[in-house]
């Protein structure tokens, strides 16, 4: 299975990124092969509707899961829609160890999806 | 002549001072432009004779002629498209409506819609025309109300419009005041309040528009934002006292300047200096 997660450095060691559409990669992982490629979020820097955007690109990967510490309801819109389940990540947990949480199947599915910041940043 | 009335922040008394300017003059237009929260017609209390929905466009997509190229979901610069699953998804609430996306689709499976995103109310009491902005909610921008507001809600001729608008500094407020003869700044006494109208003095000098600052609720005592406009050497208009018998008339809804001659001096006062201060910067600019 392929799962992406938020990073916030391109090795498995780094932690797991605080945001979803903000960070600056992510980490597509195959559960099976065990290989790994980080991609650049171009979303983190655009102007608004990030999330929809890095929401994109993970279904442009082909993932089939995200873990993930938050989602906004756009982006989970996007994920949804693609039939790509959402599991939230375990506070500091570092990538390896959310890796692994997954596979042990530990992670909960993200229930608690915010509003988007619509307008932040200037309406 | 029209008037901005701006704070840093709601809760300031921007509203008190608008409403009772606006009750202070014979004969005047009210246009409230803090969409979000828009409360100047509970102190007119006018009568509402007309009511316009506002609407913007956004794309829609004729899924049998989408071939799924993104051209569109690469253009977008606020990621208000996606496309998954062999479908367009547009989100609404994220467009800009720049329109660009229907211009560039190669087959033409975008088109304009209309999205309502608010509507203004039209009314009028006691020689006061009240015009209100009202935003939908969860709708991002209020930008195209204020627009339509401030081009076709504003009183022609000689006669006074005061503009209520948002609080803080963002591009709704610069829409606000694009057009005004001046601004009036309304502060609160307090640190936290001179950190708020020093964000509207900001954009009030970046406009280049003259101005000066009410500063309300007034103790006896120290002031910071009296000493940041003296500092600044920004033109203190008046002073509003903490006063028991304001909050009283206010938190009942009711135009101090109909319930207490002090009130009503006040505010005629100040309309009078407001005034002389724009006649003296069009004597200026004109020259
Ligand atoms: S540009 Fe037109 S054809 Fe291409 S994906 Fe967008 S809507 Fe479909
Ligand atoms: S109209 Fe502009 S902002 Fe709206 S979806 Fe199309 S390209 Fe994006």
């Amino acid at each position: 299975m392929r799962i992406a997660i938020p990073v916030d450095k391109q090795n498995l060691e780094a932690s797991v990124n605080q945001t979803f559409g903000r960070t600056p990669y992510f980490l597509i992982y195959d559960t099976e092969t065990k290989e790994n490629v980080f991609i650049d979020n171009s979303a983190a820097a655009s102007q608004g509707g990030a999330g929809i955007k890095a929401a994109q690109s993970i279904v442009d990967n082909k993932a089939e899961a995200v873990l993930t510490p938050l989602c906004g309801e756009n982006a989970a819109e996007v994920l949804n829609a693609a039939g790509i389940k959402i599991y939230k990540t375990v506070r500091d947990a570092s990538v390896m160890d959310t890796i692994n949480a997954f596979m042990e199947g530990k992670l909960a599915i993200l229930e608690d999806i915010h509003p988007g910041f619509h307008g932040q940043g200037g309406k | 002549m029209r008037i901005a009335v701006l704070s840093g922040k709601g809760g300031t008394g921007k509203t008190l001072v608008a409403v009772n300017l606006a009750a202070a003059a014979k004969d005047s237009t009210y246009i409230d432009c803090d969409v979000e929260e828009p409360n100047g017609h509970l102190f007119l209390k006018p009568e509402v004779v007309q009511e316009e929905e506002i609407t913007v466009k956004i794309p829609a997509v004729n899924e049998q002629l989408c071939m799924g190229c993104r051209t569109c979901t690469y253009f977008c610069r606020f990621n208000a498209l996606a496309y998954i699953n062999d479908k367009l998804k547009i989100f609404a609430d994220v467009c800009h409506c720049c329109g660009g996306c229907v211009l560039l689709c190669p087959v033409e499976a975008l088109s304009d819609i209309d999205k309502v995103i608010g509507k203004i109310q039209k009314g009028a009491k006691d020689n006061i025309n009240v015009n209100t902005g009202i935003l939908d909610f969860g709708v991002e921008s209020g930008v195209p109300i204020i627009k339509k507001l401030l081009s076709e809600y504003v009183s022609d001729g000689k006669n006074l419009t005061l503009i209520d608008c948002p609080p803080g500094s963002a591009c709704i407020v610069m829409e606000s005041i694009k057009d005004v003869d001046y601004c009036i700044l309304v502060a609160e006494p307090t640190v936290f309040g001179v950190h708020n109208l020093n964000m509207v003095y900001e954009l009030v000098k970046l406009f280049n528009k003259p101005h000066g600052v009410v500063l309300n609720k007034c103790l006896e005592g120290e002031n910071p934002a009296e000493q940041f406009c003296i500092k600044k050497g920004i033109k203190i208009l008046d002073r509003i006292p903490f006063d028991h018998e304001l909050g009283t008339i206010n938190s009942n809804a009711r135009i101090a300047v109909r319930e207490s001659e002090k009130y009503q001096k006040l505010f005629v006062d100040l309309l009078q200096k407001v005034t002389k201060e724009v006649h003296q910067h069009e004597a200026v600019t004109h020259s």
